[in-house]
């Protein structure tokens, strides 16, 4: 059994299935309808409408990873100290849920936020203000943490439970208190699952058109919905690449933040 | 005191991440068509899906893309795991950030690129074009929980195997296989997993015959989503959570789950 030659298969499949397709993004952002060479795809994303799409995209992105950490974080280290089996673990959070349809959890949102939804009822019954957050993008924020909220608990659990605990007794016994512990122990040591975290959340976030399609209305265009009209409506692809490169431009930076801090790949997800 | 906080803290978070699937089990039992009113109990949303063609043709396509893709994706991950596994460290490197393209990238750009490989290639969109697409965004998951398998192996026991007269294949399967099947199965159901929740790739590489349930569920989503459909995810869901529950108590297989903790 040559090894060698037993990768041969897997190249020639990454080649067609991953490569060439991003090579096909790039050749389509860059040319026009006759096929010759142009930036005017790239260019587009300075008009005003994608302009404003993209920056709302990156706003309600920064802000729905913001508050996925600030969930997660604590989740995350109420778990690592509670001896839960890791697989039994991934499998609530994260499997499990998946068993329904996205798409279906995502619009049950709805249900419960409408004016009259289930948690207006609730807030009634408690004499509390109404909350009325449907199709605003407050309720496409909410649509990102709740979908992306695992992929920021796990890695961040995954760098916790790796964290040596004699490490966290010396230093409290070097006369550290329990903030001190956190600040300069446990914190630096749990970064690379926060960054794999941000970058989990910040992507998927950056670039949806579904959760702004379901829970936003129709009328809040993110540049994920500017880009997926300009091929399933529009029929402009070389548009919708272009737009692509564009976004792909954050994608990579993320990238690169991650590969810098992970290098093997080990650290993100399961 | 703290620990009543920490609790608190988790249950909290555990109803957010439930609260909208208890909802769609309300939903399936709800007699009224619109989801935003009750107007009783009903088991009729049940009794009609079993006779909606089209909703158990989008099931049918959904579980056969699923299950297909993630069988092939499984065979040619665990087949690259090895190669990669044996690579040296820079084309090692090289090939698993190839690999980790299509988890790390956004799934529109992966979607889309698929599409205009396909429209390059003159593919019909249909079947096939879904399934090829599926295959490959599992692959990388296949990859990531059979690699951590192979560094844990030791090398020396193939080698025992083999100095005792066993041949290279007898000793795969009699040693190496067992050692990372639990990697290959937990592959296995990740990629079938994803495979069975995407809506977004499908939603790119599909031609206009073939729907998926999530394709389905994305065009009625303006006129108004069937009821049978909450009743189909929520046998769905009731199942798989049943399966989970006698698998842990199956005696057998929580052995091979505490083996598996590593994973």
């Amino acid at each position: 059994m040559n090894k060698k030659l037993l990768a041969f298969p897997y190249i020639v499949w990454a080649a067609v299935f991953i490569l060439i397709p991003l090579f096909m993004v790039a050749y389509y952002g860059l040319t026009d309808k006759n096929g010759s060479f142009t930036l005017a795809n790239l260019a587009s994303i300075t008009t005003k409408e994608h302009l404003k799409a993209l920056w709302l995209s990156v706003l309600l992105s920064l802000m729905s990873t913001l508050i996925c950490l600030l969930l997660a974080y604590p989740l995350a280290m109420i778990l690592a100290h509670m001896k839960v089996t890791k697989t039994s673990f991934i499998v609530l959070i994260f499997i499990l849920p998946m068993w329904m349809n996205f798409l279906l959890r995502t619009l049950a949102w709805q249900t419960l936020l409408e004016k009259t939804g289930v948690l207006n009822n609730i807030l009634h019954f408690f004499h509390l203000p109404a909350l009325e957050i449907i199709n605003t993008p407050y309720a496409i924020i909410l649509g990102m943490v709740y979908n992306f909220l695992p992929f920021m608990v796990l890695p961040i659990y995954n760098s916790l439970i790796k964290i040596d605990p004699n490490v966290i007794h010396a230093a409290r016994d070097l006369g550290a208190n329990s903030v001190q512990t956190f600040l300069k122990i446990t914190m630096p040591l749990s970064a690379p699952g926060m960054i794999s975290g941000i970058t989990m959340v910040f992507v998927p976030a950056l670039t949806t058109f579904v959760i702004s399609n379901l829970l936003g209305g129709s009328k809040i265009l993110l540049i994920g919905n500017v880009i997926e009209q300009e091929f399933t409506q529009a029929g402009n692809w070389h548009l919708g690449s272009g737009l692509s490169l564009v976004l792909m431009l954050f994608i990579i930076f993320n990238m690169v933040i991650t590969a810098l801090f992970d290098l093997e790949g080990e650290g993100n997800a399961l | 005191m703290i620990k009543t906080l920490k609790h608190l803290y988790t249950a909290l978070i555990f109803i957010f991440l439930y609260a909208p699937i208890a909802t769609l089990l309300v939903l399936s039992f709800n007699a009224s068509r619109t989801r935003s009113k009750w107007g009783g109990f009903t088991l009729k949303w049940y009794k009609e899906l079993f006779g909606n063609r089209v909703i158990l043709q989008a099931l049918y396509n959904t579980l056969l893309i699923a299950f297909l893709s993630a069988v092939i994706a499984t065979l040619i991950g665990t087949i690259a795991s090895f190669s990669i596994h044996s690579m040296r460290r820079k084309s090692r490197s090289l090939l698993i950030g190839i690999t980790n393209i299509p988890m790390l990238n956004a799934e529109i750009v992966t979607g889309i690129s698929f599409m205009l490989l396909f429209i390059t290639l003159r593919a019909k969109f249909g079947f096939y074009t879904v399934l090829l697409s599926h295959i490959t965004f599992n692959i990388p998951y296949v990859i990531l929980s059979v690699m951590p398998k192979l560094k844990q192996l030791n090398p020396h026991v193939y080698q025992a195997a083999q100095d005792l007269g066993a041949s290279p294949l007898y000793a795969f399967y009699k040693v190496i296989l067992p050692d990372i099947m639990p990697g290959i199965l937990s592959g296995f159901l990740m990629a079938f997993t994803m495979s069975l929740d995407d809506f977004i790739i499908t939603h790119f590489t599909k031609g206009p015959g073939l729907d998926t349930l999530s394709t389905k569920i994305y065009t009625e989503v303006r006129k108004g989503i069937r009821p049978e459909m909450y009743s189909l995810s929520t046998l769905i869901f009731i199942s798989v959570l049943l399966l989970l529950f006698l698998v842990n108590k199956s005696p057998y297989l929580s052995k091979e789950k505490s083996s598996n903790k590593k994973v």
